[in-house]
């Protein structure tokens, strides 16, 4: 097998040398530095490579969108980093963006533009949904086969901008046996990350919400959990392994889809 | 013509203390403060029809919900009988809408079946209250008041649906006797008037004024009890769909009084041009009564206390102290505490109690996950988490309180970019040795 180095555009670069990219790819925090994460940031550059996609990272440029702290109730700063960011890519001439992260892809998507920020912002899944229809992308469902699969909605791609869809679409193409949770879609149950929960200790309570969800997940019987958020991972990796079921696998979408290309 | 007179005076009454209690909310609303502006009429006029009249968020629970539809309907149904009812006691005529003809038939005989089916789901409804243990009904909020309260909204409905069917069956009881035209149909009423066999026609006028009375003083008195109580969602449910947040739930609400000081200190610029104190600065966030928008305020009048939010919360159903129903069913409450000295003595009143921590503890807002799932389910689409998150942005901005990881998260983010404690320089990491197979 022949091995080819992916050199990733950086929009800096690629300005000075006078190339305007078509998707900014945002990497976010997670995607750049949990090392967990970053496989799937890596496995969703392959595929961009792959179909030979215009698009750049902003790199050492990037910042925290400002989510968790608005969601932590820090307005002040989460507007600070927006403007900011607001600001780099007016520079670039950003018109299209392309997110892993749910977070960042509502955050963009809604709240971005209250402050002058108009993008057309695409998350991943919608991406990679697109060109699986159009062909672009062709799986072979020979090689995960019958492996049983569920999928874990994220709150802020599901209830927060109503992606079911999508993740579901993809995800039967991968298996034959796809499973919902019991609670699913619109009903699904938070992982307990969201609302900056991530950066601080539950509350007391009887229970952590990622073990009721993860609990959930080995009701369902599958071999494999998708998650397509990186907090979502965190917590449902963290459950299965407080669990001792590490012989199931907490995968991303777009990991399943390089494993079935073999990119 | 004694009937008319009594007739009016209770009708006057029941409307001048509606009117007054209704006064009494709107002067409250009076140091609420602007929410969104009402446009897109179509899309309200859409999401109403959805929501309130086609059940859509209350059929989520299919069964229950099936018989929550039915009361509801019945209730759209029932109204223009009590409309004719209204038309007939205060012009002493007898079932005044027969001038609709067929229409007129179409309507009793909805109204009269309905009544049974109402009766029927009102039933369900109190045994489960009453008998079986249905978790969303119970809460740290859920006092022996709120189940009174339940119960005798429950026990109103079914006395009005047995009133009402009695009604009907004295009524064509009585027609029988007499030999005289019975107007309507009513397909129950015919099923139950034997029940009345045997008595003179003087003692079915009796049952049927009897009904016919029961029926409709009931009704007042109803209508003045509701705006006391959680079922003020009768009145307040419809409405509030029409004015539901229509951004997509992910969305939080921009803080325009932040973006203004942001940009003066980002923009060195807009900092000399723009004339400094212009604005007087509120509060930032929500910490009492006045804080909160009408919306907030409006949402809490419509809450009937169902819990579908809470059953669906994961902090709540995980042990925590959150339950998003208490958050609304505090600031109603608040209101009502607050609320009059605020009218007597003006906006600045304080008692020195506030509906953060003497209602609502900072435990319980930081427990919340903004997942959206208390908002997604309201089956009057009450917004939960915009409320929860502005009671965050008071603590942080005005109090700098916050748990301390959250601390040590702005930290970051204002120090090095990200949430972790992680160089903006190492943000290229991820792409050290990356390969990809490009085929054999």
């Amino acid at each position: 097998m022949e091995t080819k180095k992916i050199e990733v555009p950086v929009m800096a670069d690629l300005f000075a040398r006078g190339e305007k990219p078509e998707y900014l790819f945002w990497v976010g925090c997670a995607g750049a530095f949990d090392d967990r994460y970053k496989k799937v940031t890596r496995a969703f550059t392959k595929i961009l490579t792959h179909l030979g996609i215009s698009y750049a990272v902003l790199g050492k440029e990037e910042t925290c969108t400002g989510d968790p702290a608005r969601r932590a109730g820090n307005e002040m700063l989460y507007q600070m980093q927006a403007l900011q960011i607001i600001e780099i890519l007016k520079n670039y001439e950003v018109k299209k963006i392309i997110t892993i992260c749910p977070h960042c892809f509502n955050i963009f998507k809604n709240e971005y533009p209250d402050l002058g920020g108009h993008y057309e912002v695409i998350n991943y899944v919608q991406f990679l949904d697109h060109h699986i229809e159009n062909g672009n992308i062709k799986l072979d469902a020979s090689m995960l086969g019958n492996t049983r699969i569920t999928y874990h909605d994220p709150c802020y791609l599901g209830r927060g901008n109503d992606i079911y869809a999508e993740p579901r679409s993809i995800l039967k193409k991968l298996t034959n046996d796809f499973v919902e949770l019991e609670r699913n879609r619109s009903f699904s149950y938070c992982c307990g990350a969201g609302g900056a929960q991530m950066f601080k200790e539950a509350e007391t309570g009887k229970k952590e919400v990622f073990i009721e969800r993860t609990e959930e997940v080995l009701r369902s019987d599958a071999k494999i959990v998708a998650t397509a958020c990186p907090f979502c991972m965190t917590m449902l990796t963290d459950g299965l392994k407080y669990k001792n079921k590490e012989d199931i696998k907490n995968l991303d979408i777009a990991e399943l889809i390089v494993q079935v290309m073999d990119l | 013509m004694i009937k008319q007179i009594v007739f009016a005076i209770a009708l006057l009454f029941t409307l001048g203390v509606f009117t007054y209690t209704v006064l009494r909310l709107i002067s409250f609303f009076r140091f609420t403060k602007a929410g969104f502006p009402i446009r897109d009429f179509g899309k309200r006029t859409r999401v109403m029809l959805n929501v309130a009249i086609g059940q859509t968020k209350i059929f989520r629970h299919p069964v229950m919900g099936f018989f929550h539809a039915l009361v509801f309907w019945g209730f759209c149904v029932i109204i223009f009988g009590s409309i004719e009812m209204v038309i007939d006691g205060l012009s002493g005529s007898e079932r005044s809408l027969k001038v609709l003809g067929g229409l007129h038939d179409v309507i009793m005989a909805s109204g009269d079946v309905f009544a049974l089916l109402v009766a029927i789901s009102i039933v369900i409804f109190m045994i489960r209250r009453i008998f079986l243990h249905v978790s969303r009904f119970e809460g740290i909020e859920m006092k022996k008041k709120s189940h009174q309260d339940a119960n005798l909204a429950l026990s109103m409905i079914l006395l009005l649906m047995i009133s009402l069917m009695g009604m009907n069956a004295a009524y064509i009881a009585f027609e029988a006797a007499e030999g005289g035209t019975v107007y309507g149909v009513y397909p129950i009423g015919a099923i139950l008037a034997p029940i009345f066999s045997g008595l003179t026609s003087q003692g079915l006028h009796f049952w049927y004024e009897f009904f016919w009375w029961s029926h409709i003083l009931l009704i007042f008195v109803f209508a003045n009890i509701l705006p006391y109580s959680k079922h003020f969602h009768v009145f307040m449910s419809v409405p509030n769909t029409f004015l539901s947040r229509l951004d997509p739930l992910g969305k939080l609400t921009n803080m325009d009084d932040i973006t203004r000081e942001v940009k003066l200190m980002l923009d060195q610029e807009t900092a000399f041009s723009a004339p400094a104190g212009d604005v007087p600065v509120a509060r930032f966030g929500v910490k009492d009564v006045e804080d909160v928008t009408w919306k907030n305020y409006f949402d809490s009048l419509s809450c009937t206390e169902c819990g579908r939010c809470t059953a669906v919360c994961p902090a709540n159903t995980t042990g925590k102290m959150l339950s998003p129903r208490k958050i609304f069913m505090d600031l109603r409450a608040r209101m009502k505490e607050k609320g009059p000295g605020l009218v007597k003595n003006g906006k600045d009143f304080t008692d020195n109690r506030s509906l953060l921590r003497d209602y609502i503890s900072e435990e319980e807002l930081w427990a919340c996950t903004t997942c959206n799932a208390c908002a997604q389910e309201c089956p009057v689409n009450i917004n939960h988490p915009t409320l929860i998150v502005d009671m965050r942005r008071y603590l942080v901005m005005e109090e700098s309180s916050a748990p301390t990881g959250l601390k040590t998260m702005f930290a970051n983010i204002e120090n090095n970019g990200a949430p972790w404690q992680y160089s903006p320089e190492d943000r290229l990491l991820w792409t050290d040795n990356l390969e990809m197979n490009v085929g054999k």
